[in-house]
């Protein structure tokens, strides 16, 4: 076992979702969360960040007063170029997320579903500001994954049968990231890949709103 | 032979818009939102007006003053997340609120400015924004008919322009911005630095003047289109 089981779940969940990243890829992160992956990739790694609103070839992000008023990310964040960098339009921007070019995007979620349906934009009566992006994002990136705590604040599994909240996109996701556990979804449910350190198998499923599937003999951990 | 001379008085420009138009605006968050313009509109009270833009900006900024002022009617957005003054009229029915998918928002403006009537596309199929539009099928496939957006107006920030109406734009203050610039009967840029005829190489033109009205020339760069501290 690692030294893993000491550190903050939320920065090992992330750096665990940060090895998904494979050199050469074209990859967007979704805000919040998935943001936080940059931190955990070296400076050297060959990568290009796309963000929506008009960049592929993000580089560190900048504190306010060397920030630049016009280059910020698509959740606000004071970004910078790095050599090789590009900016374009909206149009530009989406044509490259919907024609296939982005290999993988990481996004949040409310809910996720078995069968790999998302639900990250919308609870009715209580928070609907638009999906943004994330509609285009979870429908045509090339490999679709997610980041989240296994469970809401209130310890509800986001994992489930079927999701109850308005979908922003039906059967795309397949694997998520949480504090607890790395989930395939696969065409029999929900398959457990690996385990946080110090977690069992059996509080992964306590906090799970639909069967896992185990795998055979030992589970790796992160 | 030389080209038409475009600058203007914002007063002026901003005059011709009628109670009840529809305006394009560009931006996504502070980069590329035509603050200045937006403030004159506010500043002469136009009224019932529809918007189109990206997002809502944040709460004192931007459309933001439009929305809190009562001249928004209905507002066609992507997300309004960062304004919690628009998610409050929104909910209290102050302001009627069409969300649209981001990139698809972006690709009707652009079929509006090619002169396209529509456009097909499967984002979207499945959910919510899906509800009420036509569906087709094409190839065994089922497709959204998403249609083409054009305004009465687009209001535009560049960061140089030419008096004719040539334009670049810098970093992500791209966004929205070429497309709309190119999707309403009047098109009605501010512009950070007004350069001579032929200070902007033909090479470097990224919206070309024959698609723009008016050009005006800012005088200051207020507060607004500063870094924001959050």
């Amino acid at each position: 076992m690692s030294d893993g089981n000491f550190q903050d779940p939320r920065i090992r969940m992330v750096a665990r979702a940060a090895r998904e990243i494979a050199p050469g890829m074209v990859v967007n992160l979704g805000i919040g969360l998935p943001t936080k992956v940059i931190d955990h990739l070296s400076g050297d790694f060959p990568v290009c960040l796309h963000t929506e609103n008009g960049m592929a070839g993000i580089g560190p992000t900048l504190p306010y007063e060397k920030a630049d008023r016009n280059l910020i990310d698509a959740g606000g964040a004071y970004v910078s170029p790095i050599p090789g960098s590009s900016y374009f339009d909206s149009t530009v921007s989406f044509a490259l997320v919907r024609s296939g070019r982005l290999d993988l995007t990481m996004l949040g979620a409310f809910e996720v579903a078995e069968n790999g349906d998302l639900a990250n934009w919308k609870i009715p009566g209580k928070f609907s500001p638009g999906a943004g992006g994330a509609i285009e994002l979870a429908q045509k990136a090339r490999r679709v994954v997610v980041l989240t705590t296994h469970t809401d604040r209130k310890g509800n599994p986001k994992l489930l049968r079927h999701c109850t909240l308005p979908l922003t996109a039906k059967g795309h996701v397949a694997r998520i990231f949480t504090d607890l556990a790395v989930v395939d979804v696969t065409p029999r449910g929900f398959q457990l890949v690996e385990l946080a350190g110090g977690i069992t198998a059996r509080e992964v499923q306590e906090a799970t709103g639909a069967t896992l599937l185990l795998p055979t003999g030992n589970i790796p951990t992160f | 032979m030389s080209l038409p001379d475009k600058t203007i008085a914002m007063e002026e420009a901003i005059a011709a818009i009628p109670d009840g138009a529809t305006v394009m605006v560009g931006g996504f968050g502070v980069p590329g939102t035509p603050f200045t313009l937006i403030r004159e509109l506010v500043r002469q009270g136009k009224r019932n007006l529809t918007l189109i833009k990206n997002d809502a900006n944040e709460a004192g900024m931007g459309i933001d003053h439009l929305i809190m002022a009562g001249q928004v009617r209905k507002l066609i957005v992507t997300h309004l997340g960062l304004n919690g003054n628009a998610i409050a009229a929104m909910n209290e029915g102050r302001i009627e609120v069409e969300f649209c998918a981001q990139g698809i928002l972006a690709e009707r403006i652009r079929a509006g400015g090619a002169g396209l009537q529509a456009i097909l596309t499967d984002i979207g199929l499945d959910t919510e924004l899906a509800a009420g539009k036509q569906v087709v099928e094409m190839d065994g496939k089922r497709l959204l008919v998403e249609p083409a957006i054009r305004a009465d107006v687009a209001l535009i920030h560049a960061d140089c322009a030419d008096p004719s109406g040539n334009l670049t734009y810098l970093a992500t203050a791209r966004n929205f911005n070429p497309p709309m610039a190119m999707a309403a009967a009047r098109v009605l840029v501010e512009a950070e630095r007004l350069v001579p005829l032929g200070d902007i190489s033909p090479d470097a033109v990224e919206t070309p003047g024959v698609f723009v009205d008016h050009v005006c020339p800012l005088i200051q760069i207020s507060e607004e289109y500063g870094v924001v501290r959050r």
